[in-house]
């Protein structure tokens, strides 16, 4: 069982491959609209991602109003 | 004609498979330009039948298959028609689209749907119009229209209850949430699922696949196992215009389109 810190690493690691920023760059408590500069269809690529890396579901309303990466590992983490 | 490009969606015949391609930035929003060269695509498809055997269609664009109805369109075409003119001038276009994915959805050919990214609304609807979904592991699927106080209004609920099981379908329409390629195989929405980018060749080898068989077979085959609900498709278009109209709906409409939210169609 990962702990949460492990799954916001994981998030933070996907993410900036995915949309090629360092890592280093990234921090739990960023907007990740804002840090990453992405719409809504990215943001979708990126939810479809983490689904599939963390092989759980995620229905989009449960992220509703969610745009740090550390409340986005709590949701991921309570599907684990 | 072996090659016919439009603005939206182009097509073309390769070793008697038809290729549909969408190429409407940002993501393949169907609109009347698109419906107008649809119309013109099946106005053709008797004739390319006669050459063909199969019929992929795919997206060029990488955000997806396509994000569905451009409901900003119909919006702003119809927020200052009065409300009987601005509800004609819905069921007309809705009567069009319908007629488009009928067609599709009873050729005589093998069809396939090669998807990733978003496959929204109207986009899931073009999809489920096909024998055969391929879908890459990118793709997401999604009937968001209850969100806007809608329903989907171009096939999707009556193909969706053809395809799959009910419990499914009320998850799918009623909580309106997306979902991903796995997801969408294990429910029996999808038949294949592939690695990013490689949607389109698959479709490209199963349709060569296809060639081998009879083709009188095929067709046979396919009007047993895949009848075309008609009357409920009926009921959809009248359910569509009768939700369209309500005040709640054009609210919901109105700050879906002026919404500059990242994920503006979460109500």
């Amino acid at each position: 069982m990962r702990t949460q810190q492990q799954t916001i690493d994981e998030i933070l690691e996907l993410a900036a491959a995915q949309f090629k920023v360092p890592r280093e760059s990234l921090s739990p408590d960023d907007d990740f609209f804002k840090k990453l500069g992405i719409d809504s269809l990215q943001a979708l690529s990126l939810l479809t991602r983490l689904e599939q890396h963390f092989s759980v579901e995620l229905p989009d309303y449960e992220l509703q109003g969610v745009s740090d990466f550390r409340t986005l590992a709590e949701r991921i983490q309570s599907r684990l | 004609m072996n090659k016919v490009s439009g603005n939206a969606i182009s097509w073309e015949v390769k070793d008697g498979v038809i290729e549909l391609a969408l190429h409407r930035e940002p993501c393949n929003e169907l609109g009347t330009q698109s419906l107008g060269e649809f119309e013109k695509f099946i106005a053709a498809l008797p004739e390319l039948e006669e050459h063909s055997h199969a019929l992929i269609i795919y997206s060029q664009v990488n955000s997806g298959f396509s994000a569905g109805a451009d409901l900003r369109e119909t919006y702003r075409r119809t927020q200052d028609m009065e409300k009987d003119a601005a509800a004609a001038s819905i069921r007309e276009s809705l009567e069009r689209t319908h007629h488009v994915m009928n067609t599709i959805d009873a050729s005589p050919l093998t069809t396939l749907a090669a998807v990733h990214g978003v496959t929204f609304g109207g986009g899931l609807e073009l999809a489920l119009t096909c024998d055969l979904i391929i879908a890459d592991k990118t793709a997401r699927f999604c009937f968001p229209e209850l969100r806007l106080g809608l329903i989907p209004g171009f096939g999707g609920i009556p193909r969706l209850k053809r395809d799959l099981g009910n419990s499914v379908v009320r998850d799918l329409l009623l909580t309106g949430r997306s979902f991903n390629s796995a997801k969408a195989q294990q429910i029996g929405l999808v038949s294949q699922v592939v690695a990013e980018g490689q949607a389109l060749r698959v479709a490209r080898a199963t349709a060569a696949q296809l060639a081998k068989f009879d083709q009188h077979t095929a067709v046979a085959a396919k009007k047993f196992i895949k009848p075309i609900p008609y009357d409920e498709l009926r009921r959809e278009i009248d359910i569509f215009c009768a939700l369209m109209t309500q005040p709640a709906v054009q609210a919901g409409l109105k700050k879906f389109v002026e919404s500059t939210d990242a994920l503006p169609y979460l109500p």
